[in-house]
């Protein structure tokens, strides 16, 4: 059995700034275990360009920010293991790992990180009746084939789902010389950046069929076509707006869940509506020691933001490690009316942290709506926006002097407001 | 008279921006929310740029392909030549990242660059 100060899971941008930013706390013993073969994360497929703005003030491409921080941690000698599966987290913090050359690997940890992304919600989630022909893939099982190994899925391709994956698909199979003729979202609304709308349908005139769906796949061995139809207010599909579309490939773009069978396995408490673990300021999940940070807490739409709260559970997981931890009181955060959920659940009452932030996702559009922030139903923070969109991620900070003006303090709650 | 809608990408409200175009002069902006959306549709009527990425195969490579991009944004109508000029390009390894692909693609001056590391395979 291996001893480890910090054993990360999973090697994406995640995983690595928590890496680095554990090493600048001063821990040096530190493991990033990866099942891939490459270091970087789902960015490695992520070729085109739009990451990195808010962190380097430039856009590059998925590759060009993951190798800023595999250089770091090359720099730092900070050690990893590729190809290396973790297949179990226990209570006591055994980290047990799976690869060719050493089988079975037992790591005792004295924290954890779980960095391991999330993944695509996938087509038996979704219900369609028809044959299960070839020819359907989630829209990131798509851009793998084409990214990384060099082919083109499809010819002619239907995408249901207009989430950034699937928006970007559209632009990458067109210009590979695929017909991409639409993409069907079932609410009345896009979840994708405008800015993908416009670069990656409207370049191209793609159509996006907002409030419609798929309602049959027709094809036996391979996809021959799909029936698309507009749905009513109740999403339920109008028998008379059916519409036969021929095509080779369906992409699935209809969301990403984070990736927490380890995390459920060792108990760890799970937030139903992130499906990420629950977790305080701290990142610390609810077994002591055990921190979590990116996809695999919440489903980040800018990997910038993925990079800054990795740092977060690396430095609280040095600071672990070397028992400089001040304080185990926390106050809860509640989501109130509006907003789906905020990560963390808990603010630890440190008064050395001047500040902590709150990212939240709303629940629908919301136009000229207050954000607002209520400590034990006091309002600190009253703030109206133009927009809010549950495709947006948003973020608000808690200042630490309003918790000190507040001694008897018990909760925080997030809410939307009309005025 | 030309009547053409764009969507404002510089915010979640995305509005769709209403612009009046006569013999290539902007003529009115209409339905803007802010001074951003006339600013991004005189930008796209005059000179849409945008930056491609894409894909080549590396001969000898650990990896089979690598990923590249112009090194800045070029003309939007230039983009399927761009496309075209790549079209069976092969690249040696290694290649690093910000490696010269092609120069002066398509006679847009700007040059096609690696966004990815691929060395060769050790054999
Ligand atoms: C298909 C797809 C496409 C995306 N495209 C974009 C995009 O275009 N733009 C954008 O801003 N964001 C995109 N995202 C979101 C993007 O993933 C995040 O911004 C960011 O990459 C999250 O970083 P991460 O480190 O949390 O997760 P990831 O990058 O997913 O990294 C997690 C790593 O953990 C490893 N891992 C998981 N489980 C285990 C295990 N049991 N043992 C060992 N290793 C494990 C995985 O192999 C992976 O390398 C995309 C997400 C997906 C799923
Ligand atoms: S015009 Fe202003 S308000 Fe409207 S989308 Fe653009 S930036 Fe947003």
């Amino acid at each position: 059995m291996d001893n480890r100060d910090i054993v990360i899971i999973g090697g994406g941008p995640a995983g690595l700034a928590a890496a680095i930013s554990a090493y600048h706390a001063g821990v040096s013993d530190i493991l990033i275990l990866e099942r891939e073969n490459s270091l970087g994360g789902i960015l490695n497929q992520c070729i085109h360009n739009g990451f990195g703005l808010h962190k380097f003030k430039e856009e590059l491409t998925g590759p060009e920010y993951a190798e800023r921080y595999v250089d770091q941690v090359h720099e730092l000698n900070i050690e990893y293991k590729l190809e290396t599966m973790v297949i179990d987290i226990t209570e006591d913090k055994h980290v047990i790992a799976m690869n060719e050359i050493e089988g079975v690997i037992d790591i005792k940890a004295k924290t954890i990180i779980l960095a391991m992304g999330c993944r695509e919600r996938p087509r038996g989630a979704l219900n369609i009746p028809g044959n299960r022909p070839s020819g359907i893939f989630t829209a990131g099982t798509a851009q793998k084939y084409v990214n990384i190994d060099g082919y083109l899925p499809g010819r002619e391709v239907v995408i249901l789902g207009s989430g950034d994956i699937g928006l970007i698909m559209a632009r990458r199979l067109t210009l590979e010389g695929a017909k991409v003729k639409m993409v069907c979202e079932i609410l009345p609304y896009s979840g994708g950046l405008k800015r993908n709308i416009v670069q990656c349908l409207d370049d191209y005139d793609i159509p996006l069929r907002l409030s419609h769906t798929i309602t049959k796949i027709h094809g036996k061995e391979r996809i021959e076509a799909v029936t698309v139809a507009k749905v009513d207010e109740f999403l339920k599909p109008i028998k008379e707006t059916e519409e036969y579309v021929t095509c080779d490939t369906l992409l699935l773009s209809v969301g990403l869940i984070p990736e927490n069978e380890l995390t459920r396995k060792a108990g760890i408490t799970i937030n139903p509506k992130t499906q990420g673990p629950i977790v305080d300021s701290n990142l610390e999940t609810s077994i002591p020691g055990v921190y979590a940070c990116g996809n695999v807490l919440h489903v980040h739409d800018l990997v910038d933001y993925v990079s800054d709260e990795a740092s977060i559970a690396g430095q609280k997981a040095a600071m672990f490690v070397k028992n400089s931890l001040i304080s185990d009181d926390k106050f809860a955060v509640i989501a109130g009316k509006g907003v789906r959920y905020t990560v963390p659940s808990w603010i630890i009452d440190d008064s050395s942290i001047a500040m902590s932030i709150i990212r939240f996702r709303v629940d629908g559009v919301y136009k000229d709506h207050f954000v607002t922030i209520k400590l034990d139903n006091e309002k600190a923070y009253h703030k109206q926006k133009r927009i809010l969109t549950p495709g947006e991620m948003e973020q608000v900070m808690i200042l630490r002097k309003w918790i000190d003006a507040k001694p008897e303090l018990k909760t925080i709650e997030i809410l939307l407001e009309e005025d | 008279m030309e009547k053409r809608q764009l969507t404002c990408i510089n915010c979640p409200l995305g509005c769709q921006l209403e612009v009046v175009i006569d013999k290539g002069e902007i003529v009115s902006i209409e339905n803007y929310g802010c001074q951003r959306g006339i600013e991004y549709a005189k930008k796209e009527i005059a000179n849409p740029k945008r930056t491609v990425t894409s894909i080549l195969p590396v001969i000898g490579g650990e990896l089979p392909m690598v990923s590249v991009k112009t090194r800045t944004d070029i003309p939007k109508d230039k983009i399927s030549e761009c496309m075209h000029c790549l079209k069976d390009l092969k690249v040696g390894a290694p290649v690093k990242i910000g490696d010269v692909i092609v120069k002066n693609i398509g006679n847009t001056g700007v040059d096609i660059i690696a966004t990815k590391k691929v060395d060769k395979k050790n054999d």
